[in-house]
């Protein structure tokens, strides 16, 4: 593959692209699949051929349109998104396109759900067909890789990447620069790029839906990220419980091999790159570094003690860059458009923007992708249109169960790294869960306890055993059989995890419990002198079948 | 010391090891291709049991100790056949937020059994998910790998007494 080539497949397809003046997208992600969207699109795709224009009319597979609750989504050239759409209604849609919409089944765009949003990451979801490398190399993709490799040094792209000011998305937030500046530097024989696609937090999906809707994204992140610490063979580590994924995936890296672009002497230079995909089997604990090595490696996914980092030492004991698959979702248009551009969106110590799978006791529940430094109170009640049912507001949960409960005081604060760890919380990966009165915040806490103990893998003992001990407390405690002393301990608990576990799982497993801890003592005493449950969730367990 | 082992032969003459054997070359019949194997053999056969497990310790060379432990460390494997039917019932946070728990009620009560288990007449297997990044239609269910939204304690029970049956 040369940057003519890559020219003279863009040429073709916007060739082909020119003939079809009417387009009906429909959504086949995840999301919308489960809402049967594939009969809604073989019904657009029949009645376009009992009609015969299928030579100007085009029904289109596409990735996630973020609406998720109002599925099934079909959006058409016109400008008008259908919502909740069936099989049925396929003729009524297609007569739209020379009409006025159906009105029966518009969802209106011009609410903050859709226009609050900022789209990078998701720039090609919802447009391009996830399945063709084609129509994504038209939508301007490997642009950025070609620049790369033939107008900048390995050097260039990694001061444009520190530029950019991007933090790592998975959650922690280190610099990405700073990662790809430390691995490029460290010596090896051979060094390697793992994406960190193992999404184990319960009420986070976007990687998924980036993995499902632009795949050769996040390849040609991984690309361009191999080029720049100078890695050569490159591993996608993925949930198994993903199907539709993983299925894309392989099929891009199959694409994107046939072209080209994966492979020996890519562009003509003397840049060769590899990717396999590894599926995880579900263990949460995989997400953390040393662990995903491990798993990758083929054994029991256990964390080791760092350093060495992965930089220095990481698969098969080799410098290894390993980023989140957001991460390298955002190195393309930083590549395309310079890392100024990107630093000037977002706060300043958070630059760019952030996706959230919005879900919960939410109106719109759904994946949005907002600029950094926006408002909880936007987000719940802007994009995610309130509460429903007329309930009261409670807590927003974020970075799942390595993250904190947020409640009300906190609505105005702005959602950046350092805000969040302030409050209590992390960023984490971008999961964001709403929560109404309806939810008992000890009941919230013994659920993610519950998680963080049974997914701990057991090498470390303050994790190992704290997490049990703690998870027996918060029963006892929603069991309204907890006394004073068990709080203390529960207190006591909190600190030693945090302090002497050996990875990120057991170190933030207090988290859920100290920010509720912080924010609804009141809950917690009420469970305890009361021997009441608030929001109605705990039941009082007759004496004898207590923890 | 080079070892010259023979290449173990497969347990049986079903072909669905020639799917195990071929992953396992594309791994270079190497231990790191350990996870890859048993995937391929659980999409294969279902489940993975002594045999398999013996058989592919001793092709990539690794102690049946850490096949086994590989094998029960990660939530996805399992050693036991599942029913004829399959009920995910997603436990992730925001299924959790929205009633996931009286779903996973109701259908223990009707079924008799727990997370895990078969019932008795091997149709249906009750399993719960960590997550399946369906939040945004929570709660949610996979009935035989068919992954439905918004499902409430009814409509599960419905489809249960289809199966129990048919």
């Amino acid at each position: 593959m040369t940057p003519e080539e890559l020219d003279q497949i863009t040429e073709t397809e916007r060739e082909r692209q020119s003939h079809i003046t009417q387009r009906v997208n429909v959504c086949v992600a995840a999301g919308c699949l489960s809402c049967q969207s594939q009969s809604v699109k073989d019904a657009l795709d029949q009645e376009v051929t009992r009609r015969g224009t299928k030579d100007h009319c085009q029904v289109k597979g596409v990735g996630c349109m973020g609406l998720c609750s109002e599925g099934p989504l079909v959006s058409t050239s016109n400008g008008v998104l259908y919502k909740k759409v069936e099989a049925t209604d396929g003729a009524a849609i297609i007569d739209s396109l020379e009409g006025s919409p159906v009105s029966r089944l518009v969802c209106p765009t011009d609410v903050p759900f859709f226009q609050r949003q900022q789209k990078i990451v998701l720039e090609n979801s919802g447009v391009i067909d996830p399945d063709r490398i084609e129509d994504y190399i038209a939508a301007n993709g490997y642009t950025a890789l070609i620049k790369a490799l033939t107008e900048m040094t390995s050097r260039e792209v990694i001061d444009e990447v520190t530029k950019s000011g991007l933090r790592g998305r998975g959650g922690a937030g280190y610099p990405t620069g700073l990662k790809w500046s430390t691995v490029s530097k460290s010596v090896g024989t051979q060094k390697y790029v793992i994406c960190n696609a193992d999404e184990g937090d319960p009420g986070a999906f976007m990687d998924r839906s980036v993995l499902e809707s632009d795949p050769h994204r996040v390849l040609e992140g991984m690309l361009i990220a191999g080029f720049a610490v100078g890695a050569s063979e490159a591993y996608i580590y993925v949930r198994a419980e993903y199907p539709l994924a993983i299925k894309r995936l392989r099929n891009a890296i199959r694409q994107a091999e046939r072209v080209g672009l994966l492979g020996s002497d890519i562009c003509g230079t003397r840049f060769s790159f590899k990717i396999d995909v590894r599926l995880g089997a579900g263990a949460f604990v995989c997400g953390e570094e040393t662990a995903l090595i491990a798993s990758v490696e083929g054994k029991r996914g256990t964390p080791r003690p760092r350093p060495p980092y992965p930089a220095m030492e990481g698969l098969f004991g080799q410098p290894t860059l390993i980023n989140n698959v957001e991460t390298f979702a955002n190195i393309a248009p930083i590549i395309r458009n310079g890392g100024d551009w990107y630093a000037a969106i977002g706060t300043e110590k958070s630059k760019g923007t952030k996706v959230f799978a919005l879900a919960g006791r939410v109106e719109n529940t759904g994946l949005v992708e907002v600029p950094m430094g926006i408002s909880l109170r936007e987000m719940v009640y802007e994009i995610g249109g309130g509460i429903p049912e007329g309930r009261k507001f409670k807590a927003v949960q974020t970075g799942g169960p390595s993250g904190g409960c947020l409640p009300t005081e906190c609505l105005d604060m702005p959602v950046d790294y350092e805000s969040l760890a302030k409050a209590g919380s992390i960023m984490g990966s971008g999961g964001m869960i709403v929560m109404d009165e309806s939810s008992c915040m000890v009941d919230v806490a013994k659920y993610f306890m519950d998680f963080c103990m049974t997914e701990s893998c057991g090498k470390c003992i303050p994790c190992r055993v704290g997490t049990y001990q703690m998870h027996r407390i918060l029963t006892a405690i929603a069991n309204m059989t907890a006394t004073e002393q068990d709080l203390k301990m529960l207190e006591e608990l909190c600190d030693l995890l945090k302090h002497t576990s050996l990875c990120g799982l057991g170190q933030s497993a207090p988290n859920p419990v100290v920010s509720t801890l912080r924010s609804f003592a009141e809950e917690y005493r009420a469970h305890i002198q009361e021997h009441k449950c608030p929001a109605g969730v705990c039941d009082a367990q007759p004496v004898g079948e207590t923890a | 010391m080079p070892s010259y082992v023979a290449k173990p032969t497969p347990p049986n003459q079903d072909k669905r090891w020639k799917l195990v054997d071929a992953t396992m070359r594309r791994q270079g019949q190497q231990a790191r291709g350990l996870i890859e194997t048993l995937h391929t053999v659980q999409e294969a056969f279902g489940y993975l049991d002594e045999q398999a497990l013996r058989y592919v310790a001793m092709s990539l060379r690794v102690p049946l100790s850490r096949a086994y432990g590989v094998a029960t460390f990660y939530h996805f494997f399992t050693l036991k056949p599942a029913g004829e039917h399959t009920c995910v019932i997603c436990m992730g946070t925001a299924c959790y937020i929205k009633g996931a728990p009286q779903l996973l009620d109701a259908v223990q009560r009707d079924l008799g059994i727990q997370p895990g288990e078969t019932t008795a007449d091997k149709k249906v297997s009750l399993l719960t998910a960590r997550c399946l990044g369906s939040c945004g239609l929570a709660p949610a269910v996979v009935y035989d790998q068919e992954v439905a939204g918004k499902v409430g304690t009814p409509a599960v029970r419905e489809r249960l007494k289809k199966w129990m049956h048919a």
